[in-house]
């Protein structure tokens, strides 16, 4: 089952990055849901899915874009990561928490990349349209993260096996009845 | 915590990640075509859904609505027979002109049609990417051109594939000229990042003499551009640098946003 949650995981980011390629952007932004998917992914799964998601979510959309190649890896790393440390300590059922959880990494993811964009000599399009683009990115890969949260929780009941009820029956506590 | 096996999963991932970025360009461009493969069937599909859309909607059309259309198209080309009949007589002066001076002739542009399939999905880029390549003749910094105008340069070529640097992104810089009858010249520099129709044009001189609604064409210069490719118009212009040198914001005539066929130009 967890190879079928991973596929899930993958083929998600998969067709997000198609879509943020095929559609035009929501006034004026390209929205980024990737940070979302890693935020549900931190959350539910452990380092080596995080570690491929990051690193097939990264490179294909560097591959589609004008991005060095790899420059999204990090930032979705980083995000995974720091969440995996402390996801012990976040309510991570909670809609709220996977939203503010959310937002925080759809404006980090960004702003990392932008960090390490301008730092290794590239030149951005970048003004103060950015803030409102990140702004944007910010409610919407918010709203995104418990959306993602649902719908994943949705496929893995559907397709889960069904947990078996444990019995208050054991077996070392048998009273053997008879004449021996 | 990093003593746990699982964590060098994390480890090994950034170590990948900053190879990659340090890969040398044509290894990188290579790789990147290999990566984004995956995604041409998608975009096949999607690209075939558009067109059945299409269809579909063409079919919605009344007959008295295609009988206004077909009327409108007979007097343009009406209108563009006589045209081109004009511009046929002009080309032969031109010609008749260039061999009195021993001018050397300019030679029609060869140009190749192709479609857009992918936007960059990233918010700092303004790029696409078009369904032919290095099997079609494309090459790299060949001009990109939609009917309205200028639009951007090819910056990568694979061998089906072609990335197009768009007019105001910071890699696609075009050597312009303002057609005011003094003939100022500038650079075309980068766009904003919500207009991606506005872009900025730089380094004319002090004494520039804009206004409103002036042509801005590609002046030619810089070795990449033909000559004389329409680009946009004046919308407005500042002095900036302490008044050392004028510049403007430039409508562009072509829509990049909802460009969905572009023409290269080949030679």
């Amino acid at each position: 089952m967890i190879a079928f949650n991973s596929f899930i995981i993958l083929l998600a980011a998969f067709l997000v990055v198609f879509m943020q390629s095929a559609v035009n952007g929501v006034l004026g932004t390209q929205i980024d849901l990737l940070p979302a998917l890693m935020v549900y992914t931190s959350l539910t799964a452990g380092p080596v899915m995080i570690a491929a998601l990051a690193l097939c979510s990264g490179l294909w959309f560097d591959s589609l874009s004008a991005n060095p190649l790899g420059i999204s890896v990090l930032p979705l790393l980083a995000i995974g990561f720091i969440i995996l440390i402390r996801r012990e300590l976040i309510l991570r059922d909670q809609s709220y928490a996977q939203f503010v959880i959310g937002s925080t990494a759809s404006l980090g993811a960004p702003l990392v990349t932008l960090g390490l964009l301008l730092t290794s000599g590239r030149e951005p399009i970048v003004g103060w349209g950015t803030v409102w683009q990140l702004a944007l990115m910010t409610i919407i890969g918010g709203a995104a993260t418990p959306v993602f949260a649902k719908l994943f929780g949705f496929i893995t009941h559907t397709f889960d096996y069904r947990t078996v009820s444990s019995t208050s029956f054991r077996s070392d506590r048998e009273i053997r009845r008879g004449r021996n | 915590m990093f003593k746990k096996k699982r964590y060098i999963a994390l480890a090994i991932v950034a170590l990948v990640a900053l190879v990659l970025l340090n890969l040398p360009a044509n290894t990188s461009a290579r790789l990147r075509l290999a990566i984004s493969s995956p995604f041409v069937p998608l975009f096949g599909l999607s690209s075939v859904s558009q067109n059945v859309a299409g269809s579909t909607a063409d079919l919605a059309l009344s007959k008295s609505e295609l009988i206004r259309q077909n009327n409108q198209l007979r007097a343009e080309i009406a209108q563009l027979k006589i045209q081109q009949a004009q511009s046929a007589e002009q080309v032969r002066e031109n010609a008749r002109l260039r061999q009195f001076v021993n001018w050397q002739t300019t030679r029609p542009w060869q140009m190749k049609l192709a479609r857009v399939v992918v936007r960059d999905p990233a918010n700092w880029w303004s790029t696409v990417q078009i369904d032919v390549g290095s099997q079609h003749g494309i090459k790299v910094n060949m001009t990109v051109v939609t009917p309205a105008g200028l639009i951007g340069r090819v910056s990568a070529v694979g061998t089906y594939r072609s990335q197009v640097t768009l007019l105001g992104d910071p890699n696609c810089k075009v050597a312009a000229v303002v057609l005011n009858g003094a003939g100022e010249a500038g650079v075309i520099g980068n766009a904003s990042p919500l207009d991606r129709s506005m872009v900025e044009l730089g380094y004319l001189p002090p004494t520039a003499s804009l206004k409103p609604n002036q042509d801005v064409v590609t002046s030619g210069l810089g070795g990449i551009f033909p000559r004389g490719i329409p680009i946009g118009k004046v919308v407005d212009s500042r002095q900036v640098e302490f008044g050392i040198a004028t510049e403007a914001r430039v409508k562009l005539s072509a829509s990049l946003g909802a460009v969905d066929e572009v023409w290269v130009i080949l030679q």
